[in-house]
């Protein structure tokens, strides 16, 4: 069986072919930004030729179409309809021009405090009415716990408008804020998206590719080109995402902490695996300085590459973070870190004696040995790599945990081996080696290992489920399950649904009976104690499908 | 959204511990209050960050308490992770990590006294004092105002810095002659070292938002700016919440964080407060918002409205009274103090504890040195109606060399036969010792 991944970067977009869980074929073409559909499909049309497309299972794509639409700020004008309530009151800009506040608030139980004026609403539709409005979004605090006020204003708007996006459907996680920007992003990234799939439905049938379309997620996972178009703000900053998940499946790390660098020219990306598994962001992905609600993989990444400017200021070495152009070893202006080990024999370059002069002309001019100036710009590179892991860990071992048990237990991550990928990784490997005492390991083909991440990563599903058996209700936001429950309704039970729907929503999504595999993540059930009159349940379960490769983690 | 003060929150809920599965003191306590908190989106503001506790060790429980019959027996895993909670706090204000920080932690610790039996009050350990110690023996001394807005008296807290000079005292609560533990008149001022650093503010019943910001401006503040402390602490209970089960009092989120704001101490810390759903998660935010320097004004409970709260003009008038009476004492203090205990060598209190969630008597005698140099080396007998009888010395950080020598010779010369055991709390040298008398 083949699988064809695609990602798409700044400059270039990679496409592979993986057959039976090897690397069949790789195409690398130029991207056209201001064609994305021509660039993937340019790059489709090479990868399947002379390859039989009826045994293609799946297509795979890391696209920038949404990420690109938030960052140039070519989105649709949103109406943007909140209920904030009481509590804290968060000043909501660069949201466009249509954000309206509605009285009436929900608490923290779900119970509803005062229901919304129907008269502010109807005014609301009014003035929305007469505006360019191409979707809505409505959000009300604890929305997750009651989604009845969003409910409400779907129904009055729905004929008007052809998308709204309700909070409660982006996450089941408590965050009004992260809420709004996500639901914001959702509404107004919905229309390029849903054009954007038109158009490859539309080729892809033209074509006769029968194969069905994924895309990935910034958490390694994927989506269905069907749930990315009712979510697409789900599918923003996959491209660390599809570079960490290339690396998992070109090192095939094993259960246990490690570290995997992704060295490139102008930055660096840093990522953990925890028993082998992605660490994620604690509450969501940063996107154009907008905090969200989209679960995504934890990637620093630091201004340093191979090929970042190397100065002299005032007897201090700097590296970075800007790049002023090539490697002199690759036809640069200006010395890099490249150069430096290509003084250092560990990588080869096109014109190594200008490279060889550039570098002994700075250390001319700061009285050093050149020699001895490559092994000191190699050594502050494997320096700022180092210490900026070790400020990663810190917060990392340092997230807040909430039970006595997880206190005691102190799981510190603790990588015992680093992935390293990139242009310049092979030669820097030794010296990072030195420099963090931990074994480095270069895999042999790196150069696609994104299109490689794209093309092996699974789909991903998380759910939140929450239970009150005093209010007699069950939700699972995520899939838009609201439920009424008996008052018998226990933790066991809770956790056998959130394991079955997240299977059965994974099994929607192509996964098969072993890929479908869920684990609950999370999971507690509180007595509510009133009077004497016996006690109710508040239960919390949190379930998923964690991120993996389609051929099975060895 | 930016706070004005950077702001430490020390959010541990310990979601699988209970003093039992229906008791107040359960695994639900902070779980609206963490559900609030999440929502509100408290972790994007910046210049809020969340810790985690630190855990306390035997040695940082011995610094404040004598255990019978020892601390790993008597405390539960959380009451480590509690007191270390408070530990964090003072390392993350003292550290200069953070402006301010808030202890939002359980079980509270407010109710437990030198003398540590069992639990009362839902407390074993003083949290605030086993983090106010552990601070001073790591970033040297200093003083100190706890302000203790709990309803009930903070009777533990008033016990372990009644001779402390350098540990200003104050409670607000509901009248102990109409609740739980019935103490903190305004009479109780403290030892012969430090009379008048003791001050208790019984309020009559149904007291209002009103009547505590005017004993805060009116008392409170002006006492803190002649006090001058280093560090003011918080100790903030949530049960004068008007829905708290437990208590008669008035007081609204928007009234906590008013105070809290007027106050403006360096660390907050979460004593009582069993209103889990209708109080805390309100009052909780209200505190984080005002500590933080942010806009409190939005927060509020869904049932409150103004003026309904409002507290009568005769509770008005009981409080203005005792706020005065209250000011009065603290400013003839000296002149009290000397009429008190002039010319005694030594003053001896006599007190009966009640253990009410162990169910356990107890009766001791404490005796204070009258000393000119320090607050005064002094001792505790005490026994209990279980058959356990001890004797702790402690030695006050502030000791003079020779109430250092004094602590040492009563700890060695105290008669073996007359208790299971007997304590040196060494707080001038930072350690401490039990003897074990073989049995009887």
């Amino acid at each position: 069986m083949l699988i064809a991944g695609i990602d798409m970067g700044g400059t270039n977009i990679d496409g592979v072919i993986i057959r039976n869980g090897s690397l069949h074929k790789a195409v690398k073409h130029q991207v056209n930004h201001d064609d994305v559909l021509h660039s993937i499909l340019a790059c489709l049309q090479d990868l399947l030729r002379d390859v039989d497309e009826g045994n293609l299972e799946r297509i795979n794509l890391s696209t920038t179409v949404c990420t690109n639409a938030i960052v140039e700020d070519k989105v649709s004008q949103v109406g943007l309809i909140l209920q904030q309530g009481p509590g804290l009151q968060w000043q909501f800009d660069r949201m466009g021009d249509y954000l309206r506040y509605l009285s009436g608030s929900v608490d923290h139980r779900g119970k509803l405090v005062r229901s919304i004026d129907k008269e502010e609403l109807e005014q609301v539709r009014q003035e929305f009415s007469d505006s360019p409005i191409e979707a809505i979004a409505v959000v009300s605090k604890f929305s997750p716990r009651n989604p009845t006020v969003e409910e409400q204003v779907h129904q009055l708007f729905a004929d008007a408008y052809e998308h709204i996006t309700l909070g409660n459907s982006i996450s089941g996680r408590l965050n009004f804020p992260r809420r709004v920007e996500t639901s914001y992003l959702n509404a107004a990234t919905y229309k390029t998206f849903n054009a954007f799939a038109d158009h490859m439905r539309k080729a892809l049938s033209e074509k006769q590719i029968k194969a069905p379309v994924y895309i990935l997620k910034a958490d390694g996972g994927t989506i269905d080109l069907e749930g990315a178009a009712a979510k697409p703000v789900e599918t923003i900053l996959s491209g660390p995402a599809a570079s960490c998940m290339g690396m998992r499946a070109l090192l095939s790390p094993d259960n246990s902490d490690s570290c995997l660098l992704d060295v490139g020219g102008t930055t660096t990306d840093i990522f953990f695996l925890v028993d082998g598994v992605p660490v994620f962001e604690p509450q969501g992905i940063e996107i154009d300085r907008r905090k969200t609600l989209v679960r995504a993989i934890y990637s620093v990444s630091i201004g340093l590459g191979g090929d970042s400017h190397v100065r002299f200021v005032e007897g201090d070495l700097q590296i970075g973070p800007e790049r002023l152009g090539n490697a002199v070893a690759f036809g640069g202006e200006e010395i890099t870190p490249t150069d430096a080990l290509v003084y250092l024999g560990a990588m080869e370059g096109q014109y190594p004696d200008k490279s060889h002069q550039a570098l002994k002309r700075v250390a001319g001019q700061e009285g050093i040995m050149p020699g001895e100036l490559a092994l000191t710009i190699v050594a502050k590179m494997c320096s700022m790599i180092k210490n900026r892991i070790g400020d990663s860990l810190r917060k990392i071992n340092s997230s807040p945990v909430y039970t006595i048990k997880e206190l005691l237990e102190d799981r510190v991550v603790k990588p015992g081996s680093i992935g390293i990928i990139g242009g310049s990784a092979k030669a820097l490997a030794p010296y990072l080696e030195e420099s963090l005492s931990l074994p480095v390991n270069c895999p042999e083909y790196f150069a696609v290992a994104n299109a490689i991440g794209a093309a092996l990563a699974k789909p991903t599903v998380e759910i939140n489920l929450f239970a009150d058996t005093e209010r007699e209700i069950m939700s699972i936001s995520e899939l838009g399950v609201y439920e009424k429950i008996d008052k018998n309704f226990d933790l066991a039970e809770a956790k056998r649904i959130a394991l079955a729907k997240t299977r059965e929503a994974g099994r929607a999504l192509g996964l098969d009976e072993i890929q479908s595999e869920a684990e609950i993540v999370e999971a507690g059930s509180f007595n509510m104690v009133h009077g004497y009159l016996g006690a109710d349940k508040n239960i919390r379960v949190k379930a998923q499908i964690k991120p993996g490769l389609l051929t099975g983690d060895r | 959204m930016q706070a004005k003060n950077t702001l430490g929150l020390i959010l541990f809920p310990a979601f699988d511990w209970a003093i039992s599965p229906t008791h107040p003191e359960r695994e639900e306590r902070l779980l609206y209050t963490q559900d609030q908190l999440l929502e509100e989106g408290i972790e994007d503001v910046e210049g809020i960050e969340f810790h985690n506790p630190a855990i306390a060790l035997d040695k940082d429980i011995n610094r404040v308490h004598f255990c019978y019959p020892d601390a790993k027996t008597l405390l539960t895993e959380s009451h480590y992770i509690a007191s270390g909670g408070v530990m964090k706090a003072f390392d993350l204000v003292l550290g200069g990590t953070t402006d301010k920080s808030f202890a939002l932690v359980r079980p509270p610790g407010h109710h437990a006294q030198r003398v540590v039996y069992g639990d009362r009050g839902f407390c074993i350990a003083n949290i605030e004092a086993v983090g106010l110690e552990y601070a001073r023996q790591k970033y040297g001394d200093m003083r100190v105002a706890i302000v203790d807005t709990d309803c009930h008296h903070g009777d533990g807290t008033q016990d372990i810095y009644w001779n402390d000079p350098d540990t200003l005292f104050i409670s607000f609560h509901q009248d102990g002659s109409t609740l739980y533990p019935g103490t903190g008149f305004v009479d109780e001022l403290g030892g012969p070292g430090a009379y008048g650093c003791n001050i208790n503010i019984p309020l009559p019943p149904n007291t209002g938002d009103q009547g505590f910001q005017y004993v805060l401006e009116h008392t409170v503040l002006t006492i803190l700016s002649e006090y001058k402390p280093d560090l003011i602490i918080n100790s903030a209970g949530q049960d004068n919440h008007y829905t708290d089960p437990l208590t008669n009092m008035n007081f609204s989120a928007q009234g906590y964080a008013a105070l809290n704001h007027s106050l403006n101490p360096d660390i907050g810390v979460l004593e009582g407060g069993y209103s889990i759903q209708g109080a805390l998660p309100y009052v909780n935010t209200g505190i984080v918002l005002a500590m933080a320097g942010l806009d409190y004004s939005g927060v509020y409970e869904p049932d409150y409205h103004l003026g309904k709260w409002k507290q009568s003009d005769k509770v008005t008038k009981q409080v203005e009274e005792i706020a005065e009476a209250v000011y009065q004492l603290w400013q003839k203090r000296k002149e009290l103090g000397a009429r008190k205990f002039g010319g005694q060598k030594s003053v001896k209190r006599q007190r009966r504890v009640y253990y009410d969630t162990a169910g356990i008597m107890e009766s001791q005698v404490q005796e204070f040195k009258v000393c000119r140099n320090c607050p005064g080396v002094n001792s505790i007998i005490s026994q209990n109606d279980q058959g356990a009888k001890i004797m702790g010395i402690t030695v006050p950080r502030q000791a003079c060399p020779s109430c250092q020598r004094e602590g040492y010779r009563l700890f060695s010369e105290a008669n073996k036969a007359h208790y299971n055991q007997i304590y040196l709390q060494d707080q001038s040298k930072d350690q401490y010792q039990v003897r074990i008398p073989t049995r009887r």
